[in-house]
């Protein structure tokens, strides 16, 4: 029974349609999840996997709808508990292509515990998650990725809380991949979440939603129209990390700390500015990157790491094949007459 | 040299080893137990260790202790109080005199019975002085003393010595018991092979106990048990956990599901884990979660992409798998979920052996969330109820949960080796692909969904938590679909009672009273039984694997007894139950709630007092 590790791939083309469910999208109007939804179409069909081969697994949440809408297997689990169950099923079946739909609150609280576990082992999934800073299905409480202060149904005086950055709790966790999008860049998503698919391991793709109802422009300083030039820098592997309505402005390295600085100031050059690596496997670098908050920073956005580490589900393939050579024991019934067996006569 | 002693012939005894954690008792207890079961007695073992690793040297705290039963009948447990204590230490001593029958021999390591230990151990005089033991054939051995002067040649350091005076202490019991020394004298050749001065050291302290108690003619008489007339075939020792892990990884065979096991440890069920985490050779795959709810959930994906899917715990985790188990009913997918019982509620009794789950396995959930129940009963039933809980969830579609107990799952008993092609076949429902008729929630004549596997051409469909709408499988929130769903998953699981063996009654069919047990107080109720029998009693019992669904023909064999008790370890869980169930019966019960098996004479006394009422 030697397994086949490799996700098989398709021969016909597939196309948006293939993926496309049948049943009504019941997110409001305006909801981020729509674009996150038209992302996952159009890049589905592009990864060059056999349909059949997808798994979308979700917890409990408006994220965590999401399988219903995608024309793949699809598991709709109980809230927080995505990340075990999708990592059952991958290490189970290694030729599945398994992603996560969740959200702030299904990873940030009540599966945080899954959450930093999965990504430790490097179980080879892709997590999607939905970081509209509120609890959108019950309605309206306070989540892990609040900001401070925010007035909310279960802060009437402001939250007392301070917020996860999940970057930092993906790299803290030792993350393989992190992913920053904005969810009105679709363009950008779909790029992210093709580099997630090639990653061997976990990925996560934070994407900073919109919610239309509870959090109604909450990532709005960092994604509308005329403050994004200046408060995002897209980082892309290889090129050097400018931003501004000009490119005039970049991130270089001063001793141990990132700093913001204009090219033609105070003699900076473009030989200052950092070239982004996010296949470095220190990630110091990295973690700084994720950590850059508005104002003094402009917030990252793109693929920030993507390293290359063993992957759960094939160390257990190996480590299983290794053992089933170097034993003697090839089925049940040698087990079973193994060791201390005596005969009564 | 000749042997003077006479032998005495005896059907059984049972022995206990106790000392310090360290002091090796489980080891030797093993030896011992497997000894026997090689020359052909039939056997149950039970060790019995404190929740501490490594409690303070000579506390009470910190005492070990093995029991052994071997007889030339069926023997069904390890026995409740023993004919030999063989004890390392005063603090062993003191905490397990009250387990000797009146008479019993007790061997000491007089070594030990120094002023320390023994203020130690609790007691204000010296037992071997105060005349506190003059009820029992006491034989005091310098158990250390002896050892070092049996290997002075071999130069070995004292401390490796102290360690292995445990053997000294075998030694002397496989004379006593007319038992040969050949078997474990070979095993410490192959055990021990790199080492060959601890080869030498354990096989001259094992002939030098031997011999020993041959030369200071220690009891009046050696014993000697004949062989059981155990059938002829193949056999080794078994414990409870690993007799699960193994019907598991038949089960998978015979099926043809990869096995798939999502568990965190936890006493006393972690065996079943570490043993399943042995068979990568088999294709085992073991997750060793970072939590209870990770290990179900991640057995839930495993079974959702077709694994024969597994979770291992224990009372305290079954709470915290509730959730999980009711994911799975609603999604109808095969899961087996072992809950090793141990005294509750809350953290308990951690290593103490107690019925405490049944209510927790029936209605621990939220909604209508009925699960086939089946319990094991002895170490080596284990293998046989792994195997059945595995099929009838595959087959069945449903989540099963298997008790087994702390009693159970660290006992060890004789096993007669199977063939695993001699196990009832297991037939999967798994659906075909591009079936134009599948649907997720369609029903065969049994009410049983088929089981589409991710990476299948023409299956792609998506299950959850969520109601389903009949046959379809979207999303339902409509009233009367849910009622019909409720209902169709509540039969689904009565059903079951269609593919499981009807109850059978011990002795005759029809009495004065039918005794009711389940789970590991079978050998302890049984015997009781049976001995009233022998005393003309109108008695018969009926011992329960299948708890829900309950065979068909419960309600009819209960029917034919003026009276009925139930016996369990808890406060009444099973009699409830079936009060429920089979509510024109009146049914009286016994309970134990100590962390403490049944012994048999508790159980005759309450017996005859139901009888002559």
């Amino acid at each position: 029974m030697e397994e086949n590790l490799t996700i098989e791939r398709t021969n016909v083309a597939l196309k948006k349609d293939d993926f496309v469910s049948d049943q009504m999208v019941k997110w409001c109007p305006g909801c981020g999840a729509h674009a996150i939804l038209a992302a996952v179409e159009n890049v589905f069909p592009k990864i060059g996997y056999r349909k059949e081969n997808f798994l979308m697994v979700s917890g409990i949440g408006c994220s965590s709808r999401f399988p219903y809408y995608v024309n793949t297997y699809g598991f709709h689990g109980i809230h927080g508990r995505a990340h075990a169950i999708a990592s059952g099923a991958k290490i189970a079946n290694p030729r599945l292509s398994v992603w996560i739909a969740t959200g702030d609150g299904d990873s940030m609280a009540i599966g945080g515990n899954h959450f930093i576990h999965l990504i430790r082992r490097n179980v080879d999934v892709n997590i999607m998650l939905f970081n509209n800073q509120i609890y959108g299905l019950t309605k309206g409480q306070y989540s892990p990725t609040t900001p401070m202060g925010t007035i909310t149904k279960t802060s009437p005086y402001g939250t007392i809380e301070h917020p996860f950055n999940p970057g930092e709790l993906v790299l803290g966790a030792q993350g393989t991949f992190f992913a920053r999008v904005p969810d009105n860049n679709i363009k950008l998503m779909s790029e992210s979440m093709m580099e997630a698919a090639k990653h061997d391991g976990t990925s996560v793709i934070e994407i900073l939603q919109n919610c239309v109802i509870f959090a109604d422009k909450t990532h709005e300083q960092i994604t509308s129209k005329d403050l994004r030039d200046d408060n995002q820098i897209v980082l892309h592997h290889g090129e050097p990390m400018l931003f501004g309505t000009n490119k005039e402005k970049g991130i270089r390295l001063n001793g141990t700390r990132l700093e913001v600085v204009t090219i033609g100031e105070k003699g900076i050059t473009l030989n200052d500015i950092l070239i982004h690596d996010q296949y470095e496997k220190d990630p110091g670098i990295h973690l700084m990157l994720c950590k850059m908050s508005l104002p003094e920073f402009p917030v990252a956005i793109g693929v920030i790491r993507s390293a290359s580490y063993p992957t759960y589900d094939d160390l257990m393939t190996e480590s299983i094949e290794d053992a089933r050579s170097n034993s003697k024991i090839k089925c049940v019934d040698d087990l079973l007459n193994s060791g201390d067996v005596f005969e009564i006569k | 040299m000749e042997d003077i002693t006479k032998t005495v012939e005896t059907d059984e005894v049972v022995i206990k080893f106790v000392g310090d954690s360290g002091d090796g008792m489980q080891l030797i207890g093993t030896l011992l137990s497997e000894t026997a079961a090689q020359v052909g007695n039939d056997i149950a073992t039970f060790p019995d260790f404190p929740a501490e690793i490594r409690a303070p040297q000579n506390t009470v705290a910190g005492v070990s202790g093995f029991q052994v039963r071997f007889g030339s009948n069926k023997i069904n447990t390890p026995g409740d109080f023993c004919d030999f204590l063989i004890a390392m230490n005063p603090a062993s001593l003191k905490a397990n005199l009250k387990w000797c029958k009146k008479g019993a021999t007790i061997i000491l390591n007089s070594d030990s019975f120094e002023e320390k230990a023994i203020a130690k151990a609790g007691y204000t005089s010296n037992p071997l002085e105060d005349n506190s033991l003059t009820n029992y054939n006491v034989i005091p051995v310098q158990m250390y003393k002896m050892s070092v002067d049996a290997v002075q040649h071999l130069n070995i350091d004292n401390k490796s010595i102290e360690k292995s005076k445990n053997i000294f202490a075998l030694g002397m019991m496989y004379y006593l018991f007319s038992l040969p020394i050949e078997g474990t004298l070979s095993m410490f050749e192959k055990k021990f092979k790199k080492k060959p001065e601890i080869v030498e050291l354990n096989k001259t302290l094992l002939k030098e106990g031997f011999n020993y108690a041959d030369t200071i003619e220690a009891v009046n008489s050696k014993i000697y048990v004949p062989p059981a007339k155990v059938e002829k075939a193949k056999y080794r020792n078994i414990t409870g956990n690993v007799a699960i892990a193994w019907g598991f990884l038949a089960a998978s065979e015979r099926s043809g599901r990869p096995l798939f096991l999502g568990s965190y440890p936890i006493t006393p069920a972690t065996e079943i884990l570490m043993e399943l985490a042995k068979h990568k050779n088999l294709g085992a795959k073991v997750l060793q979660a970072e939590d209870e709810i990770a290990g179900i959930c991640s057995a839930i994906g495993a079974s959702f992409t077709g694994s024969l899917a597994l979770t291992t715990t224990s009372g305290p985790g079954l709470s915290l798998k509730s959730e999980a188990i009711g994911l799975a009913v609603m999604t109808e997918l095969p899961l087996v979920i072992v809950d090793v019982q141990r005294a509750g509620p809350s953290t308990g009794l951690p290593t103490k052996s107690e019925q405490s789950d049944l209510y927790q396995a029936l209605w621990g959930r939220n909604g209508e969330c009925p699960v086939i129940i089946i319990a094991a009963s002895t170490p080596s039933d284990c293998f046989y109820y792994a195997y059945m809980a595995a099929k009838l969830s595959m087959e069945h579609m449903t989540p099963v949960i298997l008790l087994s107990e702390g009693y159970i799952g660290f006992g060890s008993q004789l096993f007669k080796i199977p063939k695993v092609a001699d196990l009832p076949s297991i037939k999967p429902p798994i659906a075909k692909p591009n079936d134009p008729n599948f649907l997720p929630y369609n029903r065969d004549e049994r009410l049983v969904r088929q089981w589409a596997l991710p990476g299948t051409d023409g299956l792609r469909h998506r299950i959850g938590g969520l109601e389903k709408e009949n046959g379809i499988g979207n999303v339902s929130i409509d009233p009367l679909n849910h009622e019909l769903m409720v209902k169709y998953r509540t039969a689904k699981v009565e059903k079951v009672a269609d593919y499981i063996p009807e109850q059978e009654v011990e002795g005759n069919t029809e009495g004065d009273l039918l005794v009711v047990s389940w789970g590991s107080t079978y050998g302890a109720v049984n015997a009781a039984v049976e001995q009233l029998k022998k005393e003309g009693k109108k008695i018969s019992h009926a011992h329960f694997h299948y708890i829900m669904p309950l065979p068909k023909n419960t309600n009819n064999l209960l029917s034919k007894f003026k009276k009925i008790v139930v016996c369990e370890l808890n406060a009444g869980q099973f009699v409830n139950y079936l009060r429920m169930k089979e509510s024109e019966y009146k049914f009286e019960q016994y309970n134990k709630v100590q962390g403490l098996p049944f012994n048999t004479n508790e159980l005759t006394e309450k017996f005859n007092q139901i009888l002559s009422n």
